[in-house]
């Protein structure tokens, strides 16, 4: 069980996928079970899985491929922190996508391509090499594609032009950058202390493949200026942009880019080769772009997006100093922005669904219709900000932190501005929301509830999760105790 | 017959036998004729495949004349793999063929096609150059007659601009090894490795042969036959011409650049093919975005990818080698597919432009489905055959450090991505008031969805052929 149980996960998104495809549009009581039979499944093979790393277990599946090339799937504590990140969104996502969808056309290959994303998102967390990685990071553009044309509109179709093409740049990229590391150092295998580690030769050679690496993998990771594909993507219907933004794509980057710095090179390497500050400032600048594009955008979802330009760049920050606590703070904020960013694009979708608003203008008195979502809308830009009690404070007090502790104080600066702009472009929607009257009387609900229920709950689901990750921070199981246990292993001298 | 002999020849009779025989059927037999000559064709070659696999290299000396005159064949894990993708390939195409024409080439079609068959694995037994001179020449002459097999204006053009080109080409080729006989006295692809020796005779030998080769395949800049022969013939024509046709050519460059040309050649003759196989990507992919019509995209798209199958001779590593062979097989099934899929579509709408694809995907699902596949494999996006075919290559140009044939590499595979997703992308918009989408057998959509699952496989479990592939290999 323990060699098969990583594949058993990849293949239970992956096989309900492939006979989801074959469904007919009308047999929406099928598909609907089979999606969320497979997600709660998922859940629970991660949730054992979980146990079992956290008691020390090894898992691996190990497959013949090519001559010194095995495909490699295994689990360690970091590729737990991301499974468990994307088996629970993935599984409040299929709820919100089933109502927000009800109705459509096409709904099987939807579904279908949406499964197949998830199978990817798994592969890409628990590969266990180079090479598997970059086969499961390519699957992921190529499932994501149809869902981003989802619409069929003229202007979904230039989306997907513009995606498609920053993404295969970005992995014919990493492609060169695998290509070589593979020929300087042979398979290299993902190793909790760096598989480079005590490496003395070909520094030039290690230098090139990582700054093809690191670009490769920044277009997913949006970092700029690789993120223009990032703010044209969000014409997807509101699930899809929920995954693009906080689990799938931009998180299989961060996530990346976090494998080769500590588990391909091995931060002291990386150290000593002399990349991490020019990280560090892409980074930064990235941090503050993405902030000020964001307070200029009058589109809510364009201001969601630049803001996850903003906010991917802080797990780049974090990995990108040497020291444990930032790193901590890095590696906690590939949760924190999850959960946080998921309840802002379900609150956006659910207001384009219920009262047709999609402008930032628009959201006027909005509280008085939508209390429930305004809320869950509320505690997560609150997060964003950084406001304690929620997850997003975590972050920002471990970066701070962080950047002191490894003499940057020039980042603590940079984390102060960016709150503030932060601050500048959600403290006057809350206050429009919640203190404004509407521009005219809404339209009232037909229900009971605010909006359907398919669509509240998961909302609200993810933003108390926002906020459990941020009060019971300090516990062994939250996503901090979990991230201080890789943390740990990492720098273990 | 001796064990060895049967298991080699009946790959090569079967078909001829069932040439003839559905030739002298009556219209009804045809189909079953041809049919079972396939799968006991099929059968035979997967027997000789998995003897390959589990014994090692069969030889053997036909009708009592042994090396230097006589005639010999040989299998090793090269040509089993050669093999077992014409046999697959090709059947998947006539699957495919039936019913797109008449019902006179239909009749001519499938016989046509099974002494072609017959050609081509005889060429791909053939262990000395003038037994592969005469089966090459015997597919020539078989494309042809598939060509014209409509006897229509535009492919009536096309078989004679393919004889045309294709000929000299033969006659240089036999110029070259005549040449090579004259000198060394052997025709014996073996012989001929242990006894040539650098000097003008093998220079001049080397390119008459290099070249009429090139010609056939075709290599920029000789190029200029292909996508006007691809466009006029049949459309499953032009999928067997692409995915098989043009491969016996390249194996025949294969086997005789790496076996007796290229340790007496000085490495600059490999970097100079190296360079018209880049210029060939680059040159292909850029004209093939620029066409409107569905079936030049596809056909100057063959330009480029042959153009990778060249970047081989510079390089010549053991890797090198198994990543062009690679890309010679997984290029056989995805682009085998994606002529079958524009055939379909041809049929369905009638519209032969990039924009008419618009909305189809919903309505032949299939048959997008494999044009997908086929251009992901195409591109070299992982999973497909196509990316191990890259990845090797790739490595390759590393090891060797020759990062520049790397290079041309990615740049291509970009170029590719944007000329199969400009085909794509219209698929899914809805579809436009006033088309009529005629219904296609569900045979005709399979067909091409299976060739396209099948480069997929080729990514997926590469051991497989490459394990094969390494049986016998020269170094």
């Amino acid at each position: 069980m323990n060699t098969w149980l990583p594949l058993c996960v990849v293949l239970s998104s992956l096989l309900p996928g492939l006979v989801i495809f074959l469904l007919s549009d009308a047999q929406r009581r099928t598909r609907t079970v089979l999606n969320l039979g497979a997600a709660a499944l998922k859940l629970l093979l991660t949730a054992a899985m979980a146990w079992g790393v956290f008691r020390g277990r090894h898992y691996e599946t190990r497959l013949p491929f090519l001559p010194n090339a095995d495909l490699v799937l295994k689990a360690d504590t970091f590729s737990l922190l991301f499974i468990t990140l994307s088996a629970v969104l993935w599984f409040v996502t299929t709820i919100y996508a089933v109502g927000y969808l009800e109705g459509t056309e096409h709904l099987s290959r939807f579904f279908g391509f949406f499964s197949l994303c998830v199978a990817s998102t798994m592969g890409i967390a628990l590969a266990g090499n180079l090479l598997t990685f970059f086969l499961f990071y390519e699957m992921l553009t190529l499932s994501t594609y149809p869902l981003v044309i989802h619409k069929g509109t003229a202007e979904a179709l230039r989306a997907g032009n513009v995606y498609l093409r920053y993404t295969l740049i970005g992995a014919t990229l990493l492609l060169a950058g695998v290509v070589l590391l593979y020929m300087l150092a042979g398979s290299v295998e993902f190793t909790e202390r760096g598989a480079l580690w005590g490496v003395k030769e070909h520094r030039t050679g290690l230098v090139v493949a990582f700054a093809l690496l690191i670009s490769g993998l920044g277009v997913k990771a949006a970092l700029v200026p690789l993120h223009g594909w990032l703010p044209v993507a969000m014409v997807a219907p509101a699930p899809v942009s929920a995954l693009l933004h906080a689990v799938a794509v931009v998180k299989a980057g961060a996530f990346g880019i976090t494998r080769i710095i500590y588990d391909v090179y091995g931060v002291f390497l990386v150290h000593d080769l002399g990349v991490m500050r020019p990280l560090a400032v892409v980074a930064a600048v990235t941090i503050l772009y993405g902030s000020f594009r964001a307070l200029q955008q009058g589109d809510l979802k364009r201001r969601l997006a630049y803001s996850t330009v903003s906010q991917v760049a802080y797990i780049i920050v974090g990995v990108s100093i040497f020291g444990t606590v930032s790193t901590i703070g890095g590696l906690v904020h590939l949760v924190h922005q999850g959960v946080m960013k998921i309840t802002l694009f379900f609150c956006a979708g659910n207001f384009a669904e219920e009262l047709h608003v999609h402008r930032v203008s628009e959201l006027r008195g909005i509280g008085r219709r939508m209390p429930l979502t305004m809320g869950a809308f509320t505690i997560a830009a609150l997060g964003m900000i950084g406001i304690p009690p929620v997850a997003g404070f975590i972050t920002k007090w471990y970066l701070g932190i962080g950047a002191l502790e490894a003499k940057e104080p020039w980042l603590v600066g940079v984390l102060l501005l960016s709150s503030l702009l932060n601050a500048g472009y959600f403290l006057p929607i809350l206050y429009s929301a919640w203190f404004q009257a509407p521009l005219q009387e809404w339209k009232p609900s037909p229900r009971g509830w605010e909006i359907g229920l398919s669509l509240l709950l998961p909302t609200v689901t993810t933003a108390v999760l926002s906020l459990a990750a941020g009060l019971f921070a300090g516990g062994e199981l939250s996503p901090l105790g979990w991230t201080r246990l890789i943390t740990e292993r990492e720098f273990r001298p | 017959m001796t064990g060895t002999f049967a298991l080699m020849a009946w790959p090569v009779i079967l078909p001829l036998l069932g040439a003839v025989l559905a030739l002298l059927v009556g219209r009804d037999g045809v189909r079953w004729v041809a049919g079972v000559a396939s799968v006991a064709t099929l059968t035979a070659v997967v027997v000789l495949v998995w003897k390959v696999a589990t014994d090692g290299v069969l030889h053997q000396d036909l009708g009592g004349w042994g090396a230097p005159l006589g005639i010999a064949w040989r299998a090793d894990g090269l040509a089993a793999l050669m093999l077992l993708t014409v046999a697959l390939v090709g059947s998947l195409i006539s699957v495919n063929a039936l019913d797109h024409f008449g019902s006179r080439e239909d009749r001519e079609f499938l016989p046509l096609w099974l002494f072609v068959w017959c050609a081509l694995n005889a060429l791909m037994l053939s262990a000395d150059a003038f037994n592969l001179y005469v089966t090459l020449e015997l597919t020539t002459l078989g494309a042809v007659s598939l060509i014209v097999v409509r006897r229509d204006l535009p492919g009536l053009e096309a078989g004679l601009r393919y004889l045309l080109f294709a000929l000299p080409g033969s006659l240089c080729y036999l110029l070259g090894i005549a040449l090579l006989y004259g000198a060394y006295a052997a025709l014996d692809v073996g012989l001929l490795a242990q006894r040539v020796q650098p000097g003008p005779v093998t220079w001049v030998a080397a390119g008459l042969v290099t070249v009429g080769l090139c010609l056939k395949t075709p290599l920029f800049p000789l190029h200029v036959w292909l996508p006007p022969t691809y466009t006029g013939a049949p459309t499953p024509v032009t999928a067997l011409l692409s995915a098989l046709i043009s491969k016996g050519s390249y194996y025949v460059l294969f086997r005789l650049w790496l076996e007796v040309f290229s340790p007496v050649l000085d490495a600059e003759v490999g970097q100079f093919l190296g360079v018209l196989g880049a210029a060939a990507v680059l040159w292909g992919a850029l004209l093939a975005l620029s066409q409107s019509k569905l079936k030049r995209v596809v056909a100057y798209s063959s330009v480029s990818q042959i153009g990778y199958m060249f970047l081989l001779f510079p390089m010549a590593t053991r890797g090198a080698q198994a990543g062009a062979i690679y890309l010679v097989v997984s290029h056989a099934a995805a682009k085998a597919s994606m002529f079958v899929a524009v055939g379909n579509i041809h049929q369905a709408v009638g519209i032969t432009d990039l924009g008419g694809v618009q909305g189809l995907a919903h309505r032949m699902p299939f048959t997008f489905l494999a044009m997908a596949l086929g251009g992901i494999s195409l591109i070299g996006i992982p999973p497909s055959g196509g990316f191990i075919a890259k990845w090797l290559l790739l490595n390759a140009s590393v090891e060797t450090h020759q990062w520049w044939w790397g290079g041309v590499l990615l740049v291509g595979s970009l170029l590719a991505a944007a000329y199969v997703f400009r085909i794509l992308r219209g698929s899914f918009l809805p579809l436009p008031p006033g088309v009529e989408v005629r219904s296609i057998p569900l045979g005709k959509e399979l067909a091409p969805l299976a060739l396209a699952l099948l480069a997929l496989v080729l990514g997926l479990v590469p051991w497989f052929p490459l394990g094969l592939l390494s049986v016998g290999m020269a170094r």
